[in-house]
């Protein structure tokens, strides 16, 4: 077993089937955070956003090696990882609103964002809170037998985290069929990855659980999901866990729709070089480029999809307000 | 009816629930050890096999995780601690995310979770072994804590515990655990929130939780002695707890001695002289007394220890007061509650 290994060799191109589900959830996550970032001034959104733009092929190629029946458990940044998987628009929106039609009855908000149905088994906002539930998840379908299995995604700050050690730990002494995916984004809100960790290695720190670590380029969606395909079939497989680094670039501020690099904290230059290697529009010329699909098919989703948001928003904006009963209902 | 030690219905209570429930079982740092914490998770291995009743590596947080994830996919998890200190490093996913999951998923998934731990007392345990954190608990919202003081309760709060869909902390008392007492053989449940009246009275309420009611039923015995009719109420569950139980007795005497072997500031007892006060103020005829620990540390000297725990002399004294009026409030007190032949507690002894 391989332990550990940087930039996989990607190994060759997808079919078309695949290319159009990659398109389409890319797609998917970036305009529907396009159009919170449109909607986010009006003020009607009340509830902190942790936008994904620039790094939605982490979600896209992560979920689209995930069968329906398996688990996402999330973060604070749950928008793509919801998207990605499914989750309805007009659920998402409508718990942006705060209605009581949302996902979580408006209870939760962007950063609890669920649907049990599809496999999104909640968001924690607190950092690497659900990597333990993920692994509990995996135990579960040990445990019972089932196939499902678990995605634990999580930041680069989750990695500083006792937690994080007690999760791949047991995981990897019970081979759990779970699957943990940092999105590296460099920033755990304004702090750089080198200010708080001695060695850009996140992921070799898999070796000293004996699982694979495997660092994979986040703008580059084929080759996540490669990775993906590769590290859900080890846990399918009863092999046991393994941890994908996925390097990728936050565009907007850690928290709302603006961009900050002029903050200090970043620079406009850096912003720029991940921007020129934006995922979409790198997987959009691709698959022109090979003929995987044509112009016309990619206008029809996103055609399709442009419907489907502006129904979404208004079903959000014009849905109920939650009532007391709401308040004081679900506790236990 | 049949009579089991506390410790053993648990053993039982655990194995009942895991026969009616294939999704229960059982993890936690030393569970099939040869000691089998105290002999409570014993008859569970035996009978189950390790593939139910498995060890953990000490990771208190993230175990309790790993059982909130196993939780929200439908199982019952029984997740045990040897000592209820052991949960202040599991907070974070007891109560960010165990007592919030349900709540943040508009009531989509819920986390039936079991985590039983035990408060340890005597033979120089000190400060981090002994500690009665159920007011940590209680104060928040999404868990449920119960704390049985008798063998019957034992069996069937873990049981309604386990068989619960929310997370529910089970703290038992080591003190407790070689008291026994009639147990019905069949599986059965005691209602969670529900507390018990122990001994009717007519003039002061003795509202005890876990030990403190061994110690309460004892001041009450020697508070009979000298004219005094002292109820007590059992509460057996601190969350939710059962207002409307300690407002009917508070009503009844008019007077109230809450007996807790915690803290005293923000301790259970402060809530439940708060919610005296705002139900049945009307009723009293005294003001509210509290018997606790003092506010410090456990101590490990044997001399110091029977300065901190406040027993059934404290708790009758109280009693005393209230009834007769007098001016001084009792907290921790050196004087030792009275010998008794058959005295299980005096025969305790170390290593644990």
């Amino acid at each position: 077993m391989s332990i550990s290994s940087s930039s996989p060799h990607r190994t060759g191109r997808v079919n078309s089937a695949v290319a159009l589900d990659l398109y389409s959830r890319l797609l998917r996550t970036r305009r529907v955070e396009e159009k919170i970032v449109e909607l986010y001034p009006q003020q009607e959104m009340k509830c902190p956003t942790h936008l994904s733009l620039g790094q939605e092929a982490a979600a896209a190629g992560v979920c689209a090696a995930l069968r329906q029946t398996d688990r996402v458990y999330s973060t604070h940044r749950c928008h793509a990882h919801y998207l990605a998987k499914g989750g309805g628009l007009k659920q998402m929106f409508a718990e942006l609103y705060g209605r009581q039609t949302g996902c979580a009855k408006g209870k939760g908000g962007s950063m609890h964002l669920v649907q049990p149905e599809l496999g999104l088994m909640g968001a924690s906002a607190i950092v690497g809170g659900s990597l333990p539930i993920a692994v509990g998840s995996a135990l579960a379908a040990q445990l019972q037998g089932k196939d499902w299995i678990a995605a634990a995604f999580f930041g680069d700050g989750a990695v500083e985290e006792g937690v994080f050690h007690e999760s791949l730990n047991f995981a990897a002494l019970r081979r759990l069929p779970v699957v943990f995916v940092c999105e590296n984004n460099f920033f755990a809100t304004h702090s750089h990855q080198s200010a708080r960790q001695p060695a850009d290695n996140i992921y070799q720190r898999a070796a000293a659980y004996s699982m694979p670590g495997v660092r994979v380029e986040g703008s580059d969606v084929v080759a996540v999901y490669e990775a993906a395909v590769a590290a859900a079939h080890r846990a399918r497989s009863g092999e046991g866990p393994t941890l994908l680094e996925i390097r990728a670039y936050r565009w907007k501020e850690h928290v709302g729709p603006n961009f900050d690099y002029s903050m200090g904290y970043r620079t406009k230059e850096e912003l720029d070089d991940w921007m020129a290697r934006c995922p979409l529009r790198l997987f959009e010329e691709e698959v022109l480029a090979q003929a995987l699909c044509d112009k016309a098919q990619l206008e029809r989703i996103e055609k399709a999809l442009s419907e489907e948001i502006q129904e979404a928003v208004l079903f959000g904006q014009q849905g109920p307000d939650p009532t007391f009963h709401d308040l004081i209902d679900d506790v236990y | 009816m049949r009579e089991l030690k506390y410790s053993q219905a648990l053993d039982e209570g655990l194995c009942q629930a895991m026969a009616a429930d294939p999704g229960v079982f059982v993890l936690g740092v030393g569970v099939d050890d040869p000691k089998g914490i105290f002999g409570t998770t014993l008859g569970a291995l035996k009978r189950f096999g390790p593939g139910r009743v498995f060890d953990t590596p000490l990771a208190e947080n993230g175990l309790t995780g790993v059982a909130i994830g196993a939780a929200i996919e439908g199982m019952r998890p029984v997740l045990v601690h040897a000592r209820n200190d052991f949960l202040l490093l599991t907070m974070d996913q007891l109560v960010n995310h165990a007592a919030k999951w349900r709540y943040m998923c508009g009531g989509k998934l819920s986390v039936p979770l079991t985590v039983r731990a035990i408060i340890g007392r005597g033979w120089g345990q000190a400060a981090q072994h002994s500690q009665s954190l159920q007011s940590l608990f209680m104060h928040v919202p999404g868990l449920k804590l119960v704390m049985p003081s008798t063998a019957y309760d034992a069996k069937g709060l873990l049981i309604a515990a386990i068989e619960d869909e929310s997370p529910v902390i089970v703290l038992e008392h080591r003190w407790l655990y070689d008291h026994a007492g009639p147990v019905p053989e069949e599986h059965y449940r005691v209602p969670l929130g529900k507390a018990a009246v122990v001994r009717d009275g007519a003039d002061v309420s003795i509202i005890a939780i876990s030990h403190m009611v061994v110690e309460a039923k004892k001041a009450a015995e020697s508070l009979q002695t000298e004219g005094i009719d002292a109820e007590v109420v059992d509460l057996r569950s601190l969350a939710p707890l059962d207002v409307p139980a300690i407002v009917a007795s508070v009503r009844k005497t008019g007077r109230v001695v809450v007996a807790d072997h915690a803290w005293r500031t923000c301790g259970a007892s402060a809530e439940i002289a708060a919610l005296v006060v705002e139900h049945a103020f009307e009723s009293l005829r005294a003001p509210v007394r509290r018997v606790t620990l003092k506010d410090a540390p456990t101590p490990c000297a044997a001399p110091l220890e029977k300065l901190y725990y406040p027993g059934a002399s404290d708790i009758a004294a109280a009693c005393r007061d209230l009834v007769y009026g007098a001016k001084t409030q009792t907290a921790a007190s050196p004087v030792e509650s009275r010998p008794r032949a058959k005295d299980v507690e005096r025969e305790f002894q170390g290593p644990f």
